[in-house]
């Protein structure tokens, strides 16, 4: 499959390998622009989800929210952002040092590596990888490295009991999160997020949410779990105010707090638009998006926001409504619930597979 | 033995932690999540309040008391007004005591208000807890309009009140309580009160049996939580508050074990509909001329005594044990909280339990720093 990457090179290759350039400097061009862009837009995103959910959290508990900056107090987060960069940065004494500094990085980076394969629509996906969904399952564990080196490092107990926690349950729910994926793989028979969504269709019938009862089981189920990995109430024990004081951040401020904060956000779009493409039909308005032209394909970008947007609207109620469980609880309901669960849906997803002949509970409604 | 030795871990929990409710301390030793003891360390708010009432005349030492317990000043207001009034015999007009007994019961429901609010703010369910304070903005308003102040309300005067009921109260009052009893409370109930979650984190958690309670002189709430009827409003009755007709919630474990996390906390949500209508009933019969307050000499003096008195505030038995040697001043004044005796219990019960759950259950006592240093 083509990605936005291939299509770059193709247009600058002849161009300057003409001057002699090196193919690995062409290639590294082709991929820094929409990687730059990529990053951009996730960040761009994750600043208005800050505001989303200040604002959505005052509808909630009957405050105004951000209303002084820019129209609606639109402007909020920017003005935010240059706030914190504008801040002291504070490194504790006993603080070890590297490990502090390296720690938020690592966080924020996980959270932009994952993006780099979103199908947004159309061709616009930064490197269609063949082992899509392995490799954002996989990036996304780094979250786990570097919320506890920043844990450790702070030489904060509260801070330490804080990255101890996101160890224990990002690793926990990284299992039914791959499992009620791999059953949609199952399907599919790809791990390529592109293909994945080309696989469905543009009406609901045709999305992998509705293929067989046990996807529908294997999308709740991935969606909570989702919550746990991005450490949102009712999960969010790493940084749980009222116990942990703030947990693994309780000591970074100024721009490092900021990547924590932004990563946490960035993850909250990932999660919902990982969701819209594997479940719910991505992008996919029924055209081939390597032949339509662009206005077709900025529908189809419009499409999968409209699947994500709602998706990201949840994640911010549920954690404005819901108290937060105890980790044991927390714990329990992942090995006891959602791994027996999510691991019958893959079984029980592969026996559909093989008594249908791999059609879904619509197919006859497909074929109209 | 494994060749990696373990140590406990001390954490110092407070005096700025988000939820130790004020300036409250504790000493964790814990081993992981896993808590191994919680010993309380008091005194950051001392202010020395009962030195002080040795220093300043009788009636000068009231607005002292809106400071023992800021979240239901009025009800100190009243234990203390009922201590002078019984030692130094002063009689109070029947319209005061109607409107002493709204303000009290008002101040009670906003105290339990910030009670159980806290309470769910701690457990992360930060909605709830603003739903809570709305509701507690009307509170505010009302009292503003009784006495001019929002916090410390200083309304109880020796023999009387400060003020007459302003116009418009009386149908204000009338509709926040109704609004409180025949629509907050379930909207709040669906919301939270019955959520799993919620369930799952205060059932079974923190149980105090009735024996421990009693051993512990808990007494409030907390002590009804345990499956103990007992009240000082109906039992050792004060003020006029035997002419009322309301019920003594008490704890039923209804999800778990009686006297648990989840008792306490609802306890209070139904003591706010009792309390509705005692407001109610108060304002059904509240005369409308009248005396509001008992004139007394410019230099008040009571004869020399001694007195102890308690009466009911919403975290417990408010005790004033007031000597009197027959000067302008008092001679000794010792207050007893019912938020110090809910502290004490809290280093027994948190013996093995989480630090997730150390939090539910210094919520669910409702502990209120000021009270307990005074």
């Amino acid at each position: 499959m083509y990605s936005a990457a291939d299509q770059i090179y193709k247009n600058i290759e002849p161009a300057l390998s003409g001057y002699g350039v090196p193919d690995m400097v062409i290639t590294l061009l082709a991929y820094a622009v929409p990687c730059g862009a990529v990053i951009g837009i996730v960040s761009m995103i994750a600043g208005m989800l800050t505001y989303l959910e200040r604002k959505i959290s005052a509808d909630i508990q009957n405050r105004v929210g951000p209303n002084r900056v820019g129209p609606w107090g639109l402007l909020q987060f920017p003005v935010d952002g240059v706030k914190l960069l504008l801040k002291e940065d504070i490194i504790p004494d006993a603080a070890d040092k590297k490990l502090f500094k390296l720690a938020p990085y690592l966080v924020y980076s996980s959270t932009v590596l994952a993006s780099l394969v979103i199908p947004f629509g159309g061709s616009f996906v930064v490197a269609d990888l063949n082992i899509g969904l392995i490799f954002i399952i996989v990036v996304s564990s780094l979250l786990v490295v570097g919320f506890l080196m920043s844990g450790w490092a702070s030489n904060n107990k509260w801070a330490l009991l804080g990255g101890i926690r996101s160890a224990a349950q990002i690793i926990s729910y990284e299992i039914p999160t791959a499992l009620s994926l791999l059953t949609v793989v199952l399907i599919a028979g790809t791990f390529s997020l592109q293909e994945i969504v080309m696989a469905q269709g543009p009406w609901p019938w045709q999305w992998f949410l509705f293929h067989n009862p046990f996807t529908v089981v294997a999308f709740i189920i991935f969606f909570i779990s989702g919550l746990a990995e991005m450490n949102r109430t009712p999960f969010d024990f790493p940084e749980a105010e009222s116990e942990l004081v703030s947990g693994y951040n309780v000591e970074y401020s100024g721009m490092r707090f900021a990547l924590f904060f932004a990563a946490e956000f960035s993850s909250i779009f990932i999660t919902a638009a990982l969701a819209a493409a594997v479940f719910l039909g991505g992008g996919n308005i029924g055209r081939d998006p390597y032949a339509s032209g662009l206005g077709w394909q900025l529908v189809m970008v419009a499409v999968f926001f409209a699947k994500a947007a709602p998706l990201c609207l949840l994640t911010i109620w549920v954690r404005w409504t819901l108290p937060r469980l105890r980790i044991d609880q927390m714990m329990a309901m992942c090995w006891k619930y959602f791994v027996p669960i999510s691991f019958a849906c893959l079984v029980l997803t592969a026996a559909w597979m093989l008594l249908f002949d791999g059609n879904g509970i619509f197919w006859r409604m497909a074929k109209l | 033995m494994s060749k990696y030795s373990t140590q406990e871990m001390v954490l110092n929990m407070g005096p700025h932690h988000p939820s130790t409710h004020g300036v409250l301390r504790f000493i964790l030793q814990t081993d992981g999540e896993m808590m191994v003891k919680a010993t309380p360390d008091i005194g950051f708010l001392h202010r020395g309040i009962e030195k002080i009432a040795e220093r300043v005349t009788w009636q000068g030492f009231m607005p002292y008391t809106d400071r023992i317990d800021y979240v239901a000043s009025v009800n100190c207001n009243l234990g203390y007004a009922v201590a002078v009034e019984r030692l130094a015999g002063v009689a109070v007009p029947e319209k005061a005591e109607y409107l002493r007994v709204i303000a009290a019961e008002l101040s009670r429901i906003a105290s339990h208000f910030i009670g159980f609010g806290a309470l769910l703010l701690d457990l992360g369910a930060v909605t709830p807890f603003v739903h809570a304070l709305r509701e507690r903005e009307t509170f505010n308003d009302l009292i503003e309009m009784l006495c001019g102040a929002r916090l410390t309300h200083n309304y109880v005067r020796i023999g009387g009140v400060a003020q007459d009921l302003p116009p418009g109260f009386a149908e204000k009052c009338r509709a926040f309580v109704d609004h409180l009893e025949y629509e907050f409370v379930e909207e709040f109930n669906e919301l939270i009160s019955f959520n799993t979650i919620l369930i799952n984190r205060l059932a079974n958690v923190g149980v105090i049996s009735a024996e421990t309670a009693n051993d512990y002189t808990l007494t409030g709430p907390n002590l009804r939580a345990s499956g103990v009827a007992f009240d000082l409003r109906k039992d050792e009755s004060y003020s006029i508050y035997d002419r009322f007709d309301f019920d003594i919630p008490v704890g039923r474990g209804k999800y778990g074990t009686l006297g648990d996390s989840y008792d306490r906390y609802f306890i209070r949500i139904e003591e706010v509909v009792q309390s509705c209508r005692i407001i109610r009933q108060a304002l059904d019969r509240l005369p409308q001329d009248g005396e509001i307050r008992t004139k007394l000499p410019k230099l008040f003096t009571v004869p020399a005594g001694e007195i102890y008195v308690r009466t009911e505030c919403p975290r417990g038995e408010l005790g004033f044990y007031v000597i009197s040697d027959g000067k302008k001043n008092p001679f000794r004044i010792k207050i007893r909280t019912g938020s110090f005796s809910s502290m004490t219990i809290i280093e027994h019960i948190s013996q093995g339990v989480m630090v997730a759950d150390l939090v539910a259950i210094i919520g669910s006592l409702d502990v209120v720093a000021p009270e307990i240093d005074r």
